[in-house]
């Protein structure tokens, strides 16, 4: 399979764009915070809930909030019909992504607490960890949860011996490599950092500079988002 | 549960750190002493045990016949677990598999996996099926660093299976194909100072950690991070460089005259 042609990708991307993303906050009724991101074919939805009582009573801290994240694909999310309930890869793609968001999250506030976050894979297409850690944080401000930041993820990866941005499938499936990032911004620290596939240092050096690149316009998008819900709030 | 460690403990190793100093002696840079033992279990198709200091995991590779994945007929199957048995610390508690457990075979699985070490293609068997490779990682004293010590083992246990063809009547039994040596190394940032392979303590007390697996050539095959810790990007990059050329050095030692060929 061919994927660069002319130096642009299979659906027609330069190597360092991002797919079109869209975030919405608070769609969700019931939840304490939400949000909705489409991210190229990635349909995902976050919710969080607490600072809450902790359930099961031993798993609370006494000086600070513990954080829960599930990471859960739909059965109908993927090609082929997924076995509902956590699989080794959503139990490690959970425990990851709670480790990506935790650093951010001023958790002595609440002690013996619970933040627990909910992140739902409606339809996957690459790229749903990072999409869910995007909606994550997202959900977390929109929750009111106090925050030392934003986190936003993106995976970087290397297909027909380019490094490329934002990989989608096909990309993902048959490329060379894959390495999904999630950072603070306005830091620059890295919360999360996982790749597998063929990289030389050079290719990698080069993939964690157009990583930069990514999460920082994931982080304007995030930052847009908010503000616009909340001054629509204002003006009502 | 988790390993708890006393504040002072924690105090200790901060200020060794800040004196370029381990709490054992070690350079920054150095591991523990590292053995490997091969065919340890007689009834597996290979094995290895495994010591990095006093940190200590068995690896069993059983094969079997079996159908292939319907995506990727050609293909060998390779699939690994890992048990972080109640014998190996007070904190491992019996019941399924853990995400720590699940973790740590997965990142093991990966590196086996995504530096190719071994040619998936070579493992068709006439009648259709395809050799399924179980690589079991049994734990067996966790004194830190176990995804270097389940790697390491992993590897060694592959290099040491037999495909037990004549068994199951195709032939005489033959050597995995090996085509990579995929080498794991793990680092720990302690207040800005990076250590390799990190004690039980030192695993405890930082706040994350980064394992490189990287293969013959110096090519990245696989990366996690682990842990609710931080890391810029400057000390990514520096931890890869000196992970490179650890696991070079690791690769020469253990398995070096095989390397070559």
């Amino acid at each position: 399979m061919e994927f660069m042609k002319n130096g642009k990708r299979i659906d027609d991307r330069l190597p360092n764009e991002l797919r079109p993303v869209k975030f919405e906050v608070g769609v969700l009724e019931r939840a304490d915070g939400s949000c909705y991101v489409e991210h190229g074919r990635n349909k995902v939805i976050a919710a969080v809930y607490g600072p809450r009582a902790v359930h099961p009573r031993h798993l609370q801290e006494a000086n600070r909030a513990i954080i829960r994240y599930r990471y859960n694909m739909a059965s109908f999310s993927v090609e082929e019909r997924k076995r509902p309930g956590p699989d080794r890869r959503s139990i490690e793609i959970s425990k990851v992504s709670r480790e990506a968001i935790d650093p951010v999250i001023i958790k002595e506030f609440y002690p013996r607490s619970t933040i627990d976050i909910f992140v739902e894979i409606l339809q996957a297409d690459a790229g749903t960890r990072s999409a869910g850690i995007n909606a994550a944080s997202v959900a977390l401000a929109d929750a009111g949860v106090p925050m030392r930041g934003l986190i936003s993820s993106c995976a970087v990866g290397k297909v027909d011996d380019t490094v490329v941005l934002d990989l989608v499938k096909e990309e993902d499936n048959y490329g060379q490599a894959d390495m999904p990032i999630a950072m603070d911004v306005r830091t620059g620290e890295v919360t999360l950092l996982q790749m597998d596939g063929h990289l030389t240092l050079e290719e990698f050096e080069q993939a964690l500079e157009l990583a930069k690149t990514g999460c920082a316009r994931i982080a304007e998008m995030q930052r847009e988002a908010l503000i616009q819900k909340y001054r629509g709030e204002e003006n009502e | 549960m988790n390993d708890v460690i006393a504040e002072i403990r924690k105090d200790y190793i901060y200020g060794l750190a800040k004196r370029s100093e381990r709490a054992d002696g070690r350079a920054f840079d150095e591991y523990r002493p590292i053995q490997v033992e091969v065919g340890f279990i007689d009834k597996a198709e290979g094995s290895a045990r495994v010591r990095i200091g006093n940190t200590q995991v068995l690896v069993g590779v059983k094969l079997q016949p079996g159908e292939p994945f319907a995506d990727s007929p050609e293909t060998g199957v390779i699939i690994t677990n890992v048990e972080l048995v109640p014998l190996a610390s007070p904190s491992f508690e019996p019941g399924p598999p853990n995400e720590k457990a699940i973790e740590l075979a997965r990142v093991v699985d990966r590196g086996v996996r995504e530096s190719g070490a071994i040619d998936l293609s070579q493992l068709t068997l006439p009648d259709g099926k395809v050799w399924l490779i179980f690589i079991d990682v049994h734990v067996l004293d966790y004194d830190g660093n176990l995804i270097d010590a389940s790697a390491l083992g992993a590897l060694a246990a592959l290099i040491n299976a037999k495909m037990p063809s004549e068994r199951y009547g195709y032939g005489p039994d033959a050597a995995l194909p090996i085509k990579e040596y995929p080498i794991a190394v793990t680092a720990v940032d302690l207040d800005g100072e990076i250590m390799l392979d990190p004690s039980l303590d030192e695993e405890t007390i930082a706040s994350s950690r980064l394992t490189v697996i990287s293969g013959l050539q110096g090519t990245l095959a696989g990366m996690q991070k682990s842990g609710t810790g931080t890391l810029s990007v400057d000390e990514i990059v520096r931890v890869v460089k000196l992970a490179g050329s650890k696991a070079m050095q690791i690769r020469d030692d253990l398995f070096g005259g095989s390397t070559n060929g």
